[in-house]
């Protein structure tokens, strides 16, 4: 069983601070961590490994410092890690992302691919969707749970009211929740394994079947309008046990407070 | 010069921070008051290969550097000295030694179990006559055919109460003074060996601080370390290193507490705005943080110095000297900082300031290092 796992260097957007007065968040010197969901798909992965003695690598599209965020994933057990790297790539949206993972997961041998859900930087929740229609692989997104049975996937696939349970044939791609497991920790030895035994295998443009106008940022049909801080909102002011007149006259004042009427 | 960290430490140190944050960080105020030995945070220090950091792979250990090791004491103190000082004990103070003084056969015997963190160790020196003056040492040690036989006794012993393997040093010839004193290495199951009066004490209260009481406890010959009449410059050699972790221990202590200040310093309103507003506030912070970042560079150039291969021992001392004051003074300031709330044992000051001032004692206390560092001017 050979597993991929997608993993995207993000910051650490609980460390990152807002500027007092731009009101833009302050990305300098804001650690950058393995995406939580992605690493959760991970985690997931490393128990299939040892449960069915499955073959993990782990691909992250980025520059190069996400080197790290790879080495990380070595040092949690990660057999082989890939990292995809051109400047051609840069300035993708989630389409032209999707497409450049899909192109280098062709060259790769897999039954599984893993996703997390979401990253926390760009919140969208598209890429790991989006990969499985480039492969036209079936895909089963908000993984709460999975295990393997015969040449199928068992998916625990979460909703807002509970969950529905999924079997899908393998090849398949599924997203994965933070809220799955715990990921492992790394360990000193694996740490150092990961840098002096393990390597990472660095793809290019040049190692994928793709045109340079389908990637980067001429590949991208999102078009960003405009970039802004959402206003604070205070906390509102609950009444309770008013009766149906003390209601509408608090509301009267209020109003009337704001100028409003 | 160059003051970057490895891109391996990078994610040591993220290790070491999710490590400490969810499993040693929980326990610290726990196994203060209890006054308990966290040996459930032990095994788990074990699984993550944290036990042996410095000592190579062969021997058990991860062949990693004392610097990376170093930052491991640190960052467990930042939560729990009593935590840092385990790890410190263990590895400085009975692995190092054995890794540099053992025979291949003490090594393949002992350090394995010892690194890899099977086995707990501990080290044992000190006597109730003999303190500063270590070369006043009354426990004996006589040869009878291939044993030597060891009487008397050790206190202030970390660790001892768990630990497995034990570094005693002991008197083969009294008329020598400290060119007659002897290493050897001891486990708990040797017959006479005893564990004697745990001590209540101030601070790093969960650490088992213990009394070594030997009653004719024959030890194989094969079990001395190093030469008979060299116990002394191991001693010495031993703590040299062991000062990189002590001085490693009250960094962490000091940072630790700079970092509960600065959240509580946030929180906490007094006429009317956060107390972080105040310039009393701001200048007490600016002051204990750039003591402690003074500090650090001290520990890890003794850390690096020892990594490289250049001498250390006036480099440690230094460093400990210096960071434990430091962990002394910047507790003190949290505590007053955080003002009543300081001092009750709701918030972790109280417990840090009380966990500082043991750094300004043991494996040298600051006027032994005084004596360390002027030695080398003189």
């Amino acid at each position: 069983m050979k597993i991929v796992v997608c993993i995207k260097q993000v910051p650490d957007t609980n460390e990152v601070r807002l500027d007092p007065v731009t009101g833009t968040l302050i990305r300098d010197g804001v650690p950058s961590i393995i995406n939580p969901d992605d690493k959760s798909g991970l985690e997931a992965a490393l128990v299939l490994k040892e449960k069915y003695n499955a073959h993990v690598s782990v691909l992250t599209m980025g520059p190069p410092q996400a080197d790290l965020a790879l080495r990380e994933a070595l040092a949690m057990g990660a057999d082989e890690a890939i990292l995809l790297t051109d400047r051609a790539f840069a300035g993708a949206d989630t389409w032209a992302t999707s497409l450049t993972l899909a192109k280098a997961l062709e060259k790769m041998e897999y039954d599984v691919i893993i996703t997390g859900r979401q990253a926390i930087d760009g919140d969208t929740a598209q890429v790991g969707p989006e990969i499985a229609e480039h492969m036209k692989i079936p895909h089963v997104s908000y993984a709460n749970g999975v295990d393997k049975d015969g040449d199928s996937l068992i998916i625990k696939r979460m909703f807002e009211e509970g969950y529905h349970k999924i079997k899908v044939k393998m090849p398949c791609l599924i997203t994965a929740l933070t809220e799955m497991n715990t990921p492992r920790y790394m360990s000193v030895g694996k740490i150092y394994d990961a840098y002096r035994e393990k390597e990472v295998k660095v793809m290019t443009f040049e190692d994928l079947d793709i045109a340079k106008e389908e990637i980067g940022l001429k590949g991208s049909p999102t078009k960003v309008k405009k970039s802004f801080t959402k206003g604070a909102k205070t906390a509102g002011k609950l009444y309770n046990d008013l009766d149906e007149k003390e209601a509408a006259k608090v509301i009267v004042e209020k109003l009337k407070e704001k100028f409003i009427i | 010069m160059d003051f970057t960290i490895t891109k391996e430490q990078i994610l040591l140190q993220q290790l070491y921070k999710e490590f400490t944050e969810r499993e040693v960080k929980p326990l610290a105020a726990e196994i203060d008051e209890e006054e308990r030995f966290p040996i459930e945070t032990v095994e788990k220090m074990q699984k993550y290969g944290m036990m042996g950091i410095p000592i190579p792979k062969k021997y058990g250990g991860e062949g990693g550097d004392n610097l990376s090791y170093a930052m491991l004491v640190e960052e467990l103190s930042k939560a729990c000295a009593t935590t840092g000082v385990v790890l410190s004990a263990h590895t400085s103070l009975c692995a190092a030694p054995i890794y540099e003084f053992g025979t291949e056969e003490q090594k393949q015997k002992y350090l394995l179990d010892l690194a890899s963190g099977k086995k707990l160790g501990a080290f044992g020196l000190t006597e109730a006559n003999a303190g500063t003056d270590a070369a006043g040492q009354q426990t004996k040690a006589v040869l009878d055919g291939d044993h030597y036989v060891l009487n008397g006794s050790k206190i202030f012993i970390t660790n001892a109460s768990h630990a497995d393997v034990f570094i005693v040093f002991a008197m083969t010839d009294k008329s020598k003074g400290t060119r007659g004193i002897t290493a050897f290495i001891l486990e708990k199951e040797f017959e006479g060996f005893t564990i004697g009066k745990k001590e209540l004490k101030l601070g790093i209260r969960g650490s088992a601080t213990c009394e070594l009481i030997f009653d004719n406890v024959r030890v194989p010959k094969e079990n001395m370390l190093g030469k008979e009449g060299k116990g002394f410059g191991i001693a010495m050699k031993t703590l040299d290193g062991g000062r990189i972790g002590i001085a490693a221990q009250a960094l962490g202590i000091a940072q630790g507490a700079i970092d509960e200040t600065v959240q509580y310093v946030k929180e906490r309103k007094q006429f009317g705005r956060s107390i972080s507003k105040f310039q009393n506030t701001q200048f007490v912070l600016a002051d204990m943080q750039t003591r402690t970042e003074a500090a650090r560079l001290l520990v890890y150039r003794a850390a690096f110095n020892k990594d490289n291969g250049i001498p250390y021992s006036k480099e440690a001392a230094m460093a400990k000297l210096f960071a434990a004051e430091t962990a002394m003074w910047v507790t003190t300031q949290a505590v007053q900082l955080h003002g009543g709330y300081g001092y009750t044992r709701e918030y972790p000051v109280e417990r840090m300031m009380r966990d500082a001032k043991i750094t300004e004692i043991y494996e040298g206390t600051s006027e032994v290092q005084k004596m360390v560092i002027s030695a080398s001017m003189l």
